[in-house]
């Protein structure tokens, strides 16, 4: 992080309600997130969370009329929800790209992925076909497909999920963005493969100098690529940090929980996990409060009828928990339950 | 009706009768059928001669990557399609024989899939779900309904608020406890785990592997436990079998196989788990590219296009499974001082 620079992405205040349903279901509750020039976040969360509906309103990808936004929203300086029409394919591609989960799903099957990024080039550059081909070629390599000359002519059931993933991100950097939005990139991978994705998505950032949020529900992912962490739940950023202190320092119930609940390096074979009871909240019958205090074995009056602020206990971290002070002892602070009953 | 195709009990401690299920040379190719897109006579080898036991009580993870052949084997030994050849016998008996009908196995064998909601039937409550296998097997309806909210208030769901849902009602977490009630409704032994908590959020996930625990101790059952997550199945198997592309590469005890594997595919695959440490990233991916397709698979050892230690040997001969030390086999040439691989243990080389 660049202190001195303007970040290159605010979002401040964000609230999402989608009204299409037979519920208003809030999907985010005033999220403040800014992404620094360079600088690798991650969403972590559960589904539900609000990480991918975070990630989506960048883009304003969320149907206009069964979604209600509040908030702000600012990359490089520009209002995105002011943005219109030009601006705002624009601010597509151009200024920000998205790698989806599932590119099979996210690429046209009908289309050769060389022509599916020439296409994406052409739209955002004013040059010829041959010089767009050369820079897809180009692409190809630098997301290192191999023989990329022969796979360029391939569709995209012609590929292995790795090589598809890899032609994703090359279709994503196709428009030469400031910020990469990864939601999920390496979750429908193989763990050989996973890895592959996420050394060359490292490397990327650091070569290109992009600012990325990665959204994820994996920990280890996150604390793989990742420079700060921001755990969310039920709609809520409910702590942020550098990964280290989140990983090794959490300060809220739930990330205490989520660490320690993690059958990690076989020191718990065949014993009980410690685990969170209870399950992820309902989103159209959210609890006044806290939305954690139903699971939460730290939890008093006050959690369940106000939701507390966002509070720093150092440097860049914060986190959202009326018993914040009484969480440094980590998992011995925070108890899990062994209780089946849900 | 169960009772009286019931095995004998198993022996004490000591005496070793036959495992409680084996599979011996279990092969199953899929033929691609020629059609617009055609590839004529291209055939999946999904499963390609695969032998292992599973001991009575006992958790055998099964572990690899898409296209290893893991959900076939587990749909072939429930008899969910029909092997090409090999045979199932569950307690020494053939299975689909006079000796025991398909009907009594799948009493004793029963399946937890990944899709706690496809799994289940949108138009019944969760109770009649779980009584429904019961009664086709004639249990009377009372009982069964009576053996159903039995086991829903085991898998940690009260009857009395649950029993009368129907499943979109639930949570996954929830649905997954239902989809494991219904799976011990015939009182199985062996219940086959098919990435039974993959779908399910890491909150979650460790509820429903303590549940499993507890009932494996409460009901004495044997578990199958597929999943591709290998520190979950390092926490749940007592033993753990690794595929390749159809074909088993290394089966053996769980901490021994973690702690010290010798294949090379075992290897790069615990290679691959994420630290959780950032100060120690991983720099370099273990292996380069996709797993091959199970289309036209390689020759000979089928690891050999990806393994840094490849020869010769390995393009030409397919290693067979030979046991290194007790309950350990491995299928790499590297382990088989006779192959003639450079490396291979005890060689003159």
């Amino acid at each position: 992080m660049r202190p001195s620079a303007e970040p290159i992405l605010a979002i401040a205040g964000l609230t999402v309600t989608f009204t299409g349903g037979a519920k208003p279901v809030r999907a985010l509750d005033g999220v403040d997130l800014t992404l620094g020039r360079g600088e690798v976040v991650a969403l972590l969360g559960e589904s539900g969370s609000g990480k991918s509906v975070t990630l989506r309103s960048v883009l304003r990808l969320h149907p206009q009329k069964t979604t209600r936004i509040q908030g702000s929203i600012r990359v490089d300086g520009i209002d995105v929800m002011a943005l219109r029409g030009r601006a705002l394919t624009d601010l597509r591609g151009r200024t920000a790209s998205m790698v989806f989960q599932e590119p099979m799903l996210a690429l046209d099957p009908v289309y050769t992925v060389g022509r599916q990024i020439t296409e994406a080039i052409l739209q955002h550059e004013a040059i010829s076909t041959a010089e767009a081909h050369a820079r897809a070629l180009d692409l190809f390599e630098r997301v290192r497909i191999p023989s990329p000359a022969r796979r360029l002519a391939a569709y995209p059931h012609e590929m292995s999920g790795g090589m598809r993933q890899r032609a994703m991100i090359a279709l994503a950097l196709s428009s030469r963005p400031k910020i990469l939005l990864a939601d999920e990139p390496t979750t429908a991978l193989d763990a050989t493969v996973q890895v592959q994705i996420l050394l060359l998505l490292r490397e990327l950032q650091r070569e290109l100098g992009l600012s990325v949020i990665f959204v994820t529900h994996d920990i280890s992912v996150a604390v793989e690529v990742a420079d700060r962490i921001a755990v969310m739940y039920a709609g809520r950023i409910v702590e942020i940090g550098t990964v280290r202190d989140v990983i090794r320092a959490p300060r809220h119930p739930y990330t205490i929980g989520l660490l320690s609940t993690r059958a990690h390096g076989g020191r718990l074979t065949g014993k009980r996990l410690p685990a969170i009871p209870g399950s992820p909240p309902d989103l159209a019958n959210l609890p006044p409060g806290c939305a954690f205090a139903p699971r939460c074995a730290l939890v008093l009056d006050r959690c369940r009828s106000a939701a507390p602020d966002a509070e720093p206990l150092g440097p860049g971290h914060l986190v959202r928990c009326w018993r914040s002070a009484d969480t440094a002892g980590g998992s011995a602070a925070v108890p899990l339950s062994s209780e089946q009953r849900i | 009706m169960a009772a009286a195709t019931q095995s004998p009990p198993p022996p004490a401690d000591g005496i070793r009768g036959p495992p409680l299920l084996e599979v011996v040379g279990l092969v199953k190719h899929f033929p691609i059928k020629s059609g617009l897109f055609g590839r004529a006579g291209a055939i999946v080898r999904a499963v390609d001669g695969v032998s292992f036991a599973v001991e009575a009580g006992e958790t055998l993870g099964i572990v690899g990557e898409s296209g290893c052949g893991k959900s076939t084997t587990a749909r072939l030994i429930m008899n969910l399609i029909a092997p090409d050849r090999g045979t199932i016998r569950f307690s020494g008996k053939p299975v689909g024989t006079t000796a025991l009908s398909l009907k009594a196995y799948r009493a004793q064998v029963q399946m937890v899939f990944q899709d706690s909601y496809a799994s289940l039937n949108p138009r019944m409550t969760i109770e009649d779900s779980i009584a429904y296998g019961p009664m086709v097997h004639g249990i009377a309806a009372s009982d069964a309904v009576r053996r159903a909210r039995r086991l829903l208030d085991r898998v940690g769901l009260d009857p009395r608020r649950f029993a009368g849902r129907y499943p979109h009602e639930l949570s996954g977490g929830q649905r997954q406890r239902v989809n494991i009630a219904r799976a011990l409704a015939l009182e199985p032994k062996v219940l086959l785990l098919d990435e039974a908590v993959s779908a399910l959020d890491k909150s979650v996930e460790a509820q429903v592997l303590n549940l499993l625990l507890d009932l494996k101790d409460e009901f004495g059952l044997t578990y199958i436990f597929i999943s591709h997550d290998l520190e979950v199945v390092r926490f749940m198997a007592s033993r753990v079998m690794v595929m390749y592309l159809g074909l088993v590469a290394e089966i053996g005890p769980t901490e021994a196989l973690y702690a010290g594997s010798r294949h090379p595919y075992t290897q790069a695959l615990l290679g691959s788990l994420l630290s959780m440490d950032p100060d120690r990233r991983t720099e370099k991916a273990p292996l380069a590219g996709d797993p091959p397709n199970p289309i036209d698979p390689p020759a000979g050892c089928r690891f050999h296009t990806r393994c840094a230690f490849a020869e010769a040997v390995c393009s030409a001969r397919v290693p067979a499974p030979r046991p290194t030390r007790a309950g350990y086999e491995v299928a790499c040439h590297m382990a088989d001082q006779d192959s003639g691989h450079s490396r291979a243990e005890g060689s003159a080389a």
